[in-house]
């Protein structure tokens, strides 16, 4: 029996050794932004709160009307969820009565999905259903291949994937940029639709450019604001004079960064916006996954350690029964 | 020599006793809100919500659940890994009790699955998504049960006397028992693992890169203090003598590790500056002194060697120990996850009813396989004698 134990430790050591040779295993930095990412740039100052948006993206998704009063007169969701994509939530302090203003005034705040560079709903979904296209970065979503776990809808740091509850074949239900829209040649709904300019659908790259000139603008001083697709200017822009910017590009750093950006005028935690480290959740949690499974390396040799002690025990105990 | 046992035998007996028909009973209420979640969707009987989308279906019925299982491998590892042989009647029983707890948990994931006619999909290669700790936990868990169905068998093929097959099988048996250590290893830490993609929408008293060693080790310890809190319900409730001398010796080897856990929990939550955290005035922080008072307790209780031989103390102690286990898992998987908007949640009646009529099933399952099958070390006076010794 001495024997017995003094050649399992040194199998468990043998296992230990090569658990520390895969253990410094590459740390899995933040994905990067797909060269031709496309995504949205929403201007909390200029949204003006028509909701337009809101009502195009049912109609472009066939997502059925949503009922918060008594009387079921027509649309009026209150936050995402298993039937609506996108709303435009409203900030309000004190009187409420100035525009972009933290005290005693008023903002709105576009809520869908952000498209992450380095997305948690597609790093956690077991099966593949949640899925970055590596050439636009759209993150989108298949039911046919989703179990309905819902990691995606506990894992996303905005609360962004829904599930629907009140059905017996439910799906997920998240914003998917309008892909299927893109591919007849148009560009996201929301986009399509806003009146001034508030969501603007384009190039990453280019929003980004657009969102830093904004941000740099002295309050009060006119400018124009390009309306629906940055890149095809299929819109003609208008001039506004420019609000007082907070010195921030929600979405820029982000968990890795996100391909909707956001500007606004009024701190972005009140507008129901988290704040968020540098660091991708999911390059953390792939990092230590990998670390410890990395090849299936320390799992074989722990086999190999914990199959050479039972055989001994196993012999061991017949021979005595 | 310790390991000269005395064979497992049926314990025989009625199968129709007020028990099992009230654990019958429970079983059919739960059958009965399942199917009307099949019908009408998982908000018709349950409290989830898109903030809470798991509720205790995911976090008891499989997370804690397969913790509650653990027994099997706990023994599995002492008897077969460390060669403490003297244990050996503690495997069959530890075994079924493992393998019944695991199964639920694989078929309750199924009740919990929005599209489960799809979850086949785990498996499947261009499906299969091996980043995901959920994959890993799927795939561990699966082949766990599949592995504890074969460990067992030789009960089932000494009951039909398929004496040729239970040799062969016999020799081939160390394979499946390693994997039987190293499954449970990966998915329990793996349990743990699942919750460190969601940052900081876990409060810092759980959230650490250290929780799936955490878990695995809390794991361990559920084992053995589920294996104490069998052995002193099923020595009442068929009226058997307590098998004084192995518990008391197991319920050591369980203070020491759960030391060692303690060390981990408490210098990992020094070192990430956390610890500060348990003073604030939170349902979080009081959350987080009762489970750790339930962790400490056993060590407590435990501390002599005469309260290790008395079978109340060390009820007592397994018994916290479990809850202890219990709230870890709570604690982390919902009082801990804030979403990131204002949700609350609380299971149901009918979805409480569902968890319960599982723990019935299992417990309905296991009293009428320990008379039927040989589960049980039979010849109990030797074991009587062996505790006077």
């Amino acid at each position: 029996m001495s024997i017995n134990r003094r050649d399992f430790l040194k199998g468990a050591l043998a296992g230990v050794t090569l658990l520390a040779a895969a253990a410094p295993a590459e740390a899995r930095p933040n994905n990067t932004m797909p060269a031709e990412a496309v995504g949205l740039l929403y201007d909390s100052t200029l949204c003006i709160g028509c909701k337009a948006c809101v009502s195009a993206c049912k109609d472009a998704n066939n997502m059925p009307a949503e009922f918060s009063m008594d009387e079921h007169y027509w649309d009026s969701p209150l936050d995402i969820s298993g039937k609506t994509l996108n709303i435009i939530k409203i900030y309000k302090e004190g009187t409420g009565e100035n525009k972009d203003q933290e005290k005693d005034g008023f903002a709105f705040m576009k809520v869908s999905c952000l498209h992450c560079v380095d997305p948690s709903c597609v790093s956690v979904c077991p099966v593949s259903a949640m899925t970055k296209n590596p050439v636009n970065g759209i993150v989108g979503y298949d039911k046919e291949i989703c179990i309905g776990c819902r990691y995606c809808v506990v894992a996303c740091p905005f609360g962004v994937p829904r599930f629907q509850y009140d059905t017996p074949f439910p799906q997920i239900s998240k914003c998917q940029l309008c892909r299927h829209r893109l591919a007849e040649g148009k560009y996201a709904a929301c986009a399509t639709v806003c009146p001034t300019g508030a969501t603007l659908f384009g190039k990453v790259e280019d929003l980004h450019g657009e969102a830093k000139r904004r941000v740099a603008l002295k309050a009060g001083e006119m400018s124009e604001f390009p309306r629906g697709n940055i890149n095809t200017h299929d819109q003609s822009s208008h001039t506004a004079k420019a609000a007082a910017y907070l010195p921030k590009i929600y979405g820029e750093k982000e968990v890795g960064g996100t391909q909707m950006l956001k500007l606004a005028a009024v701190p972005f935690d009140k507008l129901g916006m988290p704040t968020l480290a540098e660091q991708s959740n999911a390059s953390i949690s792939e990092t230590m996954q990998h670390t410890m499974y990395g090849g299936l390396i320390a799992p074989l040799a722990f086999l190999g350690a914990l199959t050479y002690a039972a055989k001994r025990n196993v012999k061991e105990d017949e021979h005595e029964e | 020599m310790a390991n000269a046992h005395h064979p497992a035998a049926p314990l025989g007996g009625s199968l129709v006793t007020p028990t099992t028909l009230l654990l019958a009973a429970l079983v059919l209420v739960a059958a009965g809100i399942l199917a009307v979640r099949f019908l009408f969707g998982l908000g018709a009987v349950t409290n989830i919500s898109d903030g809470y989308t798991w509720g205790i279906w995911v976090v008891y019925d499989v997370v804690i659940g397969s913790a509650f299982a653990c027994g099997g491998y706990t023994i599995a590892l002492l008897v077969y890994i460390l060669n403490k042989g003297e244990y050996h009647p503690m495997v069959r029983p530890a075994l079924l009790a493992s393998l019944f707890g695991y199964t639920l948990a694989g078929i309750g994931v199924i009740f919990d699955l929005g599209r489960y006619w799809n979850a086949w999909h785990i498996f499947w290669p261009g499906y299969a998504q091996i980043n995901s700790v959920m994959f890993e936990v799927a795939v561990c868990i699966s082949a766990y049960i599949i592995v504890m169905w074969i460990e067992f068998s030789p009960a089932f093929l000494e009951k039909f006397g398929k004496k040729e097959l239970k040799k062969k099988l016999s020799k081939l048996l160390f394979v499946f028992i390693a994997l039987g250590i190293l499954l449970p290893s990966m998915h329990q830490s793996s349990l743990g693992s699942m919750l460190v993609v969601f940052g900081n929408q876990i409060h810092p008293l759980w959230q650490t890169i250290l929780l799936p060693l955490l878990y695995l080790m809390t794991a361990v310890l559920i084992g053995f203090a589920i294996v104490i809190f069998e052995a002193c319900l099923s020595s009442a409730g068929f009226k058997r003598p307590l098998e004084m001398h192995l518990l008391s010796k197991l319920s050591k080897l369980m203070i020491w590790v759960l030391a060692a856990y303690l060390a981990v929990r408490i210098g990992d939550l020094l070192v990430r500056g956390a610890l500060v955290r348990m003073f604030e005035g939170s349902i979080e922080a009081l959350m987080f002194w009762i489970e750790m008072g339930l962790f400490i307790a056993p060590l407590v209780i435990l501390a002599s060697s005469s309260a290790r031989l008395n079978p109340s103390k060390l009820f007592i102690a397994a018994s916290s120990l479990m809850l202890a286990g219990f709230l870890l898992r709570i604690n982390s998987y919902l009082v801990g996850y804030e979403p990131p908007i204002g949700w609350h949640y609380f299971p149901s009646v009918p979805e409480i009813l569902v968890s319960v009529g599982m723990i019935a099933f299992e417990v309905l399952g296991y009293i009428v396989l320990v008379r039927y099958l040989p589960i049980l070390p039979g010849n109990v006076e030797t074991t009587v004698a062996q505790i006077r010794k």
